[in-house]
């Protein structure tokens, strides 16, 4: 289906064009006989049906078509603006929304409304005569057994400025087209393919109801040529050409030499009440493959695509074992399968977890309520700005961020915020300033909180860490750290130390929930003129890319978007020092810690050992393992309650082999090493 | 689970299996299946009772040491050592945990009558965690008390 990035352009489209309707509509049945309104509104109409069809909403694109249809007769002067017109009208432009939105429609109203208008445009008593005129024109009478054949290739670049096969077959099979055949003659060999250029010829055949502005409507959007072949039963069918779509029309003029048909059909602009003719005969089936084309959108229960998830990571985990046991067989058709198997897995992983993704902006709503009551009972003036609420995150990591984001702003505006007197002697805005932010960076999602209030004040903070033995008197941190100092347990509840909490709620608790996203916090602030609160989040908790090493013949996990990169570890640094362990990466000095320490493995370390390098905001740390064994994709199982102490660990996947390996908390040891660093950059200093 | 819950139904269905030279029972119905030794995972400080999780039909299941909540001494492992599957309450949720036998004997339904309270004088077990004992065909058969002992490491490790 489309992005639903596009999806939603056209959905804010669609709201202006609907309101037009509207308009045109009511202002028709004041002035039925305003021609100017009639082809507003048949412009109006004639938009949503392209751009829906464009964006791929096909079932839209056929219910338009034919409320359409009406009103390119109402345009021809053959059925008069009534009442009751206008009534089916708006109705039918009631139905629009629900259509677009995938809104099931069980007791058949759309098709009521279609038939209602079908029935004012084509009395079923007209047809005939019609038809006889058609019989004096061309001289040979339409018959609905004569079909038509299509024949459609895209020129030239419209493959690289967009053009869509898919949707344009998809549009024509809701005409009725059939036996879709692609014509692939003209494909080069593989060393000579453009990429952007279309070599396939796509022939098909339309029911003998479908007119050729039928078919042009298809082509509107496209740069496609396209020759329509009606195949009559007595003379054996002939060709004409119709041309190519938005240039002029080359062999009209022959075709109407060869074949005095040819005029009616294919200049009906110019003829309109000929036009109509071969429109008025009944769409019947056109109809149910309308109705069967799948709807643009579907709702899915929650719980169907967390089923779905499951299932896709189950399959990735016997994908794993496939590879593995296909790589042991060296059995070539068995390697080439699995290959295959895996690239599948891989296209369907990523489909469901683009159906899980939840736009922030369904989080947004409670969090406005949320400001505008506090700033009332505060009597602090706020202006909400929010930015990029369209960007999307798994749904599970939505939910649980709701909590810490309430707590975030409203610190920011409680505490954050200065009163209306203070700003005023300040020289700021009485209007204080909080900004919420989303926005993807790689495979996290940033979110920001930022107010323009008092900030905090690095000093106060840290005397306050002293003095309740949070860190010792001589540590050493950087402004990032110390305003990391909040998120302690324990420093908060002390009275209005700082201005972001004091209120006995922690931040503490906000860092765990995000650290339980697999995330991290950052906050960043200047006395004076405002603070930010960063939190940065995976896109998903279900599936990652994790990087597999091994430490005394134990393997581990790392999630692969917090590795920045992997060094060898110089000899000399082989054993531990008493200074404390840092690496020189490029002229900054990055503390690592030895996982085999840490996790008391037995033995001793190999010859060669690899740091790996991960980063969280602007921390890096190292850690030191004995073998990358490599990437692989890692679906992320809960660990059990009986393991919730163990804080090196965020999860564990299965690895192909069956076995079970541990995803390494990054956060907490990206902690651990900042301790490290702090503790020994205090050691040398003492030292010196 | 008390004593006094147990004698509510006339007879127990339970799964008898050895710990060292002791002889342990659990409910057949929290029994979810009977698996030979598996690959393990340690668990970098996880604690002596829980060291290991294992992959158990596509989930990752802690890996439980009851030898050590109940203090029994290890006896060596040979090839009837199994793990049993087993779905029990933690914090008020079923959840699986494996548990290691170093056999399992049979299944066999007793009347509740028989299971007796643990003596006072008994002080080879913690008390708090058995719920009582029967005289088997081949010594006493020790009921460990397995949400109690399974919630006792859950709140220590919220703890840590």
């Amino acid at each position: 289906m489309v992005d639903d990035e596009l999806a939603g352009v056209f959905r804010e489209e669609l709201r202006d064009l609907l309101d037009s309707l509207e308009r045109g509509l009511l202002d028709l049945k004041a002035a039925p006989q305003d021609m100017g309104l009639v082809n507003q509104v048949f412009r109006d109409l004639h938009t949503v049906k392209g751009s829906g069809a464009m964006f791929g909403f096909v079932e839209l694109a056929a219910f338009i078509h034919r409320f359409e249809t009406l009103f390119d007769k109402v345009r021809a002067g053959e059925v008069p603006v009534s009442a009751e017109l206008i009534r089916l009208a708006l109705a039918a432009r009631d139905e629009i929304p629900g259509l677009v939105d995938g809104v099931a429609d069980p007791e058949g109203r759309r098709d009521a409304i279609l038939s209602g208008l079908a029935a004012l445009g084509c009395p079923v008593a007209e047809a005939a005569p019609v038809a006889a005129a058609v019989a004096a024109v061309g001289g040979v009478a339409p018959q609905a057994a004569a079909s038509l054949t299509l024949e459609f290739r895209l020129l030239g670049e419209a493959l690289g400025l967009g053009a869509r096969p898919e949707v344009v077959l998809g549009e024509l099979r809701a005409l009725g087209a059939g036996a879709i055949v692609a014509d692939l003659a003209d494909v080069p060999p593989l060393d000579l393919l453009e990429p952007d250029a279309c070599h396939i010829v796509w022939r098909m055949v339309l029911p003998g109801s479908v007119t050729e502005a039928q078919v042009e409507d298809v082509f509107l959007f496209t740069d496609a040529e396209w020759k329509l072949t009606r195949d009559w039963p007595e003379s054996g069918g002939f060709d004409f050409e119709l041309g190519a779509a938005g240039t002029e029309l080359p062999a009209v003029e022959d075709a109407a030499v060869v074949a005095p048909v040819a005029t009616p059909v294919a200049a009906p602009a110019a003829t309109p009440a000929v036009a109509p003719v071969l429109q008025a005969v009944p769409a019947a089936e056109a109809v149910p493959a309308a109705v069967a084309a799948a709807a643009a959108t579907i709702r899915v229960p929650a719980e169907r695509l967390d089923a779905l998830m499951d299932a896709v990571g189950e399959l990735v985990i016997v994908e794993a074992r496939l590879t593995e046991l296909a790589r042991q067989s060296r059995d070539p058709a068995l390697m080439t399968t699995a290959e295959q198997i895996t690239r599948l897995a891989a296209g369907l992983r990523d489909a469901t977890m683009t159906m899980r993704m939840v736009p922030m902006r369904s989080l947004v709503g409670r969090f406005r309520r949320l400001i505008s009551g506090l700033s009332d009972s505060l009597g602090k003036p706020v202006a909400f700005n929010v930015l990029g609420e369209d960007t999307e995150l798994d749904k599970t990591v939505i939910e649980k961020l709701a909590d810490p984001l309430v707590h975030v702003l409203r610190n920011a505006i409680d505490h954050g915020m200065e009163t209306q007197d203070e700003r005023a002697a300040k020289g700021k805005s009485g209007t204080g300033i909080i900004e919420l932010s989303a926005q993807h960076a790689g495979a996290e999602v940033l979110i920001r909180v930022r107010d323009d209030g008092r900030g905090m004040d690095p000093a106060r903070i840290r005397a306050k860490a002293v003095s309740q033995g949070i860190i010792a008197p001589e540590a050493v941190l950087t402004e990032a750290q110390t305003f990391a100092l909040v998120f302690e347990p324990g420093f908060s509840t002390a009275t209005e130390v700082t201005e972001l909490s004091g209120r006995g709620v922690g931040m503490d608790v906000v860092r765990r929930t995000i650290e339980g996203l697999r995330g991290s916090i950052e906050i960043d602030s200047k006395l004076g003129s405002g603070t930010s609160v960063t939190l940065r989040l995976p896109l998903t908790l279900a599936i990652i890319e994790g990087l597999l090493i091994e430490v005394a013949g134990e393997k581990y996990t790392l999630p692969m978007a917090m590795v920045q990169e992997i060094v060898a570890l110089p000899k000399d640094r082989a054993e531990p020092k008493r200074s404390g362990d840092f690496l020189d990466i490029r002229g900054k000095f990055v503390p690592f810690l030895r996982l085999r320490s840490l996790f008391d493995c037995a033995g001793s370390a190999p010859g060669e050992q690899n740091v790996v390098i991960v980063s969280s905001g602007e921390t890096r740390v190292g850690i030191v393992v004995d073998r990358i064994v490599g990437t692989n994709q890692t679906v992320i199982k809960q660990m059990s309650k009986l393991h919730a102490g163990v804080r090196a660990v965020s999860g564990a996947t299965i690895l192909g082999d069956g076995s079970v390996a541990l995803i390494l908390d990054v956060g907490h040891l990206i902690g651990l090493g900042r301790g490290a660093a702090t503790q020994g950059m205090a050691f040398a200093e003492v030292a010196a | 689970m008390k004593l006094a819950s147990l004698r509510k139904t006339e007879h127990l269905t339970l799964v008898t299996l050895a710990l060292g030279s002791q002889t342990l029972a659990v409910p057949a119905d929290v029994l979810r299946e009977i698996l030979d030794p598996l690959p393990v995972t340690r668990v970098p400080g996880a604690g002596a009772f829980v060291p290991h999780v294992v992959n158990v039909r596509g989930s990752v299941v802690p890996l439980a040491n009851l030898k050590i909540a109940l203090g029994i001494p290890e006896a060596g492992v040979d090839d009837r050592s199994r793990i049993l599957v087993l779905e029990i309450p933690l914090d008020g949720e079923p959840a699986l945990v494996a548990i290691q036998a170093d056999a399992v004997h049979e299944v066999t339904t007793i009347e509740t009558l028989r299971i007796e309270r643990v003596p006072e004088t008994a002080s080879l077990w913690p008390p708090e965690y058995l719920i009582g004992l029967y005289k088997g065909a081949e010594g006493f058969v020790l009921l460990p008390d397995l949400p109690a002992i399974f919630s006792a490491q859950t709140s220590q490790a919220a703890a840590a």
